[in-house]
């Protein structure tokens, strides 16, 4: 069991404080041995690449040997980080500070070169090499919904098992893909076994291996309604790709199935990565639900970017209504704009706070085990190592 | 003010996930059913966001009637927004009901698992089942008995990222069929998306990543011959402080002695925390403002029509979409 399993239970103060969840403690997830994988996971757009980065780099700093698989990261943080290129292969980072005696390596996943390396290792030459100009294939590898997650899967299981065998690595972090929802990843390795073992796979297969036995009425009707549309060259095409595949179906599945066990192993931590908007926080609780029904160990919720929390206490009623106030003055100083400006602004992050203070408590109040962490915005945009050693910092500060 | 796109029937909403391009969407729908129009928005990305945006349950494969559109400054009778989920599971049935009285055919292909296939891997017959649903809302004319007819529809497209490759279905279709009826019906759809009645909107907010991803989509569809509509800035901090304020803030120089004397002189009770964290807010607020500029000043340079949409301190309810409607036809989107 990971070191920050919420099935751990927690004791103390925040445990008994009710509407209030445990702290999500970043520095003891990265420094505990055991922790080998850590998966950040949430909806698109909430930070997930930078979160994944800055825990990255503050463990390699921290004295673990790091390597971290991010998929789309921003132009600057790529070319910061060494990982423009996309060879597949991860790289050391340079810039990090190696005092404690850790490292980082890191690579961006490219999703078309991987999936090519899975059918060039378990396929011969010249079936390889009909696979892969197959157009169908070429879809396959490209957009079919969920490749790109099946791909970090497979390129974790690759690195887990090359960190295995040379010692390499002792922690791996890793990003996921920009999914529609944050469910795809979890379900990308059964989609496509499923796809691959589908009864219209084996429909495709099956004139090759016994034409007329299956040649039954229901199939003809298929294929006839299938030429009728797409036309015959299509459906030629389709066997072809079909057939060749099939010697490398068998593959891929035990393949998945190796990484899916992976991910549940002890030693796998999931970060939920979320912002302060009800969508994100939505998709978050049903992965928090999700990794519990597959017993998968969550380690806590990351919410990001979250509105600073203001120094001086003054309400947001109150500053709104001071704005006005000064603005109906006739002799108001020259400042007066200003000060209402200020007064205004405040205003604005009060209510955000407490919006996002309202979302967060339902999250909680649905999930009061689940250890969070809450990163507040920075006013700019992170693109080196230094705003990433500042994530990180305001991560593991919680 | 009236509409920069009067001759646009198919508006299409894209933009960088997180950016808000659902709420851009539902908005410039209310916008455009002013003045007793009739608009259909359509979501083709399964995800369900404009029910939760209207406040209504999760939509069905059939067009809903789900709000009244933006009533007009002069009071006119708005029209109704109406919506629509399209699934390429459904649409692929119908489809093949509709061209092909399949019938019996239908129900098989679905048992031997075709169905499944084709809106999964076959390339491009996903997309262009999606928008093949779409296209077929903007053509219908009096001939189609019962059915509605629109006098605008607006979908809310896939992410930036996969905009052009999504509109651009002949193209996706060539790896598939060269000839044949799907790939004839594609063309034709083509020369919707490609003609001046097609309007792709795209949605960023002032950062960098999501604003590099609109000039690069902006260059694809330019590429692809796709008709490039405006640029939705949204999400946009509120300008609270005069820019004489903002420098002073970005410095560290505002003025906190006379700040702390017009807050005394309307009453708050001042202490030095409230004054010196008012004055690290403004810092904060104005490192944002200037990121904003530099990033607006990139947009400005796309040589595209803009319009702005501010950040709602609340966040966005069924109220909130009132209001960005209006502000949407105030600047002329709608």
């Amino acid at each position: 069991m990971s070191p920050a399993s919420p099935r751990q239970g927690r004791v103390g103060p925040l445990a008994a404080h009710p509407g209030e969840s445990p702290r999500l403690d970043a520095d003891a997830l990265i420094d505990d041995p055991r922790t080998r994988i850590i998966v950040c996971c949430g909806s698109g757009g909430v930070g997930k690449t930078t979160t994944s980065a800055a825990l990255a780099l503050r463990a390699a700093e921290r004295g673990r040997r790091v390597v971290v698989l991010t998929i789309d990261p921003a132009r600057r943080l790529a070319q910061a980080m060494g990982i423009e290129e996309l060879d597949n292969t991860p790289r050391p980072v340079a810039g990090v500070d190696d005092a404690a005696g850790g490292r980082l390596d890191a690579m961006m996943l490219d999703m078309k070169s991987t999936f090519d390396e899975v059918v060039l290792s378990q396929a011969t030459p010249e079936k390889a090499r009909a696979i892969l100009e197959n157009p169908f294939y070429v879809v396959l590898s490209t957009s079919f919904a969920g490749t790109q997650e099946y791909m970090a899967m497979e390129k974790l299981g690759q690195i887990h098992a090359d960190a295995q065998e040379r010692g390499t690595y002792d922690l791996i972090v890793v990003d996921t893909p920009p999914s529609r929802s944050a469910l795809d990843f979890l379900d990308a390795p059964e989609r496509l076994s499923s796809f691959l073992d589908g009864r219209f796979i084996r429909l495709m297969l099956a004139p090759a291996k016994a034409p007329a036995r299956l040649m039954t009425a229901g199939l003809g009707l298929v294929t006839g309604a299938l030429t009728k549309v797409l036309g015959a060259q299509v459906l030629t095409d389709l066997q072809t790709f079909v057939a060749a595949l099939d010697t490398v179906f068998g593959g891929f599945r035990a393949r998945a199935q190796r990484t899916y066990a992976l991910l549940q192993a002890p030693g796998t931590a999931f970060v939920v990565v979320a912002a302060p908007e009800p969508d994100a926080l939505r998709e978050a609780a049903y992965f928090v639900e999700r990794l519990n029904g597959d017993q998968m160990p969550l380690a806590g919720l990351v919410v990001n970017r979250a509105s600073p929390e203001p120094r001086g206490r003054l309400s947001a009623e109150e500053a709104t209504a001071a704005a006005e106030r000064i603005g109906a003055r006739t002799d108001a100083g020259p400042t007066g704009e200003l000060t209402a400006g200020l007064l205004r602004l405040h205003a604005d992050r009060m209510r955000s706070l407490a919006r996002e203070a309202q979302l967060r408590a339902r999250f909680t109040a649905a999930h009061p085990q689940v250890p969070t962490a809450v990163v507040p915005a920075l006013a700019s945009d992170v693109h080196d190592l230094r705003g990433l050693r500042r994530v990180g910092e305001l991560l593991a500060r919680g | 003010m009236s509409s920069d796109w009067p001759r646009v029937r198919l508006h299409v909403v894209t933009g960088k996930g997180g950016t808000g391009k659902t709420t851009v969407a539902a908005s410039l729908a209310l916008a455009l059913a002013s003045h007793g129009k009739n608009v259909l928005v359509c979501e083709v990305e399964g995800r369900q966001g404009l029910a939760r945006m209207f406040d209504v349950d999760p939509l069905p494969y059939a067009e809903t009637r789900i709000a009244t559109g933006l009533r007009g400054p002069d009071g006119q009778r708005p029209g109704a927004v109406h919506a629509l989920h399209i699934d390429p599971e459904s649409a692929l049935l119908e489809y093949l009901a509709m061209y092909y009285r399949l019938g019996r055919a239908g129900k098989a292909l679905d048992r031997f698992g075709v169905i499944e296939f084709a809106t999964t891997i076959a390339p491009g017959v996903r997309d262009v089942l999606l928008t093949g649903k779409v296209f077929e809302a903007v053509q219908r004319n009096s001939r189609n008995k019962g059915a509605v007819e629109y006098d605008a529809v607006v979908l809310d497209a896939p992410p930036t990222g996969r905009i052009t490759q999504f509109l651009n279905v002949s193209d996706e279709l060539a790896g598939l069929a060269k000839v044949g009826p799907i790939k004839s019906q594609a063309d034709t759809m083509m020369t919707l998306f490609r003609s001046p009645r097609t309007a792709v909107h795209l949605v960023t907010v002032l950062e960098e990543m999501p604003v590099q991803e609109t000039a690069d989509g902006i260059e694809e569809l330019r590429a692809a011959g796709l008709p490039v509509g405006g640029v939705v800035v949204n999400l946009v901090r509120p300008r609270d402080l005069p820019d004489e304020a903002l420098a002073q803030a970005a410095a560290g120089r505002l003025d906190k002695e006379a700040v702390r004397a017009d807050l005394d002189a309307v009453g708050v009770a001042t202490t030095k925390t409230l004054v010196d964290g008012l004055a690290a807010e403004a810092r904060d607020h104005a490192e944002r403002r200037a990121l904003e500029e530099s990033q607006r000043a990139l947009v400005d340079g796309l040589g595209v029509p803009t319009y702005e949409l501010e950040r709602l301190a609340g966040g966005v309810d069924l109220g909130g979409l009132y209001d960005l409607a209006a502000t949407l036809r105030d600047q002329g989107l709608a």
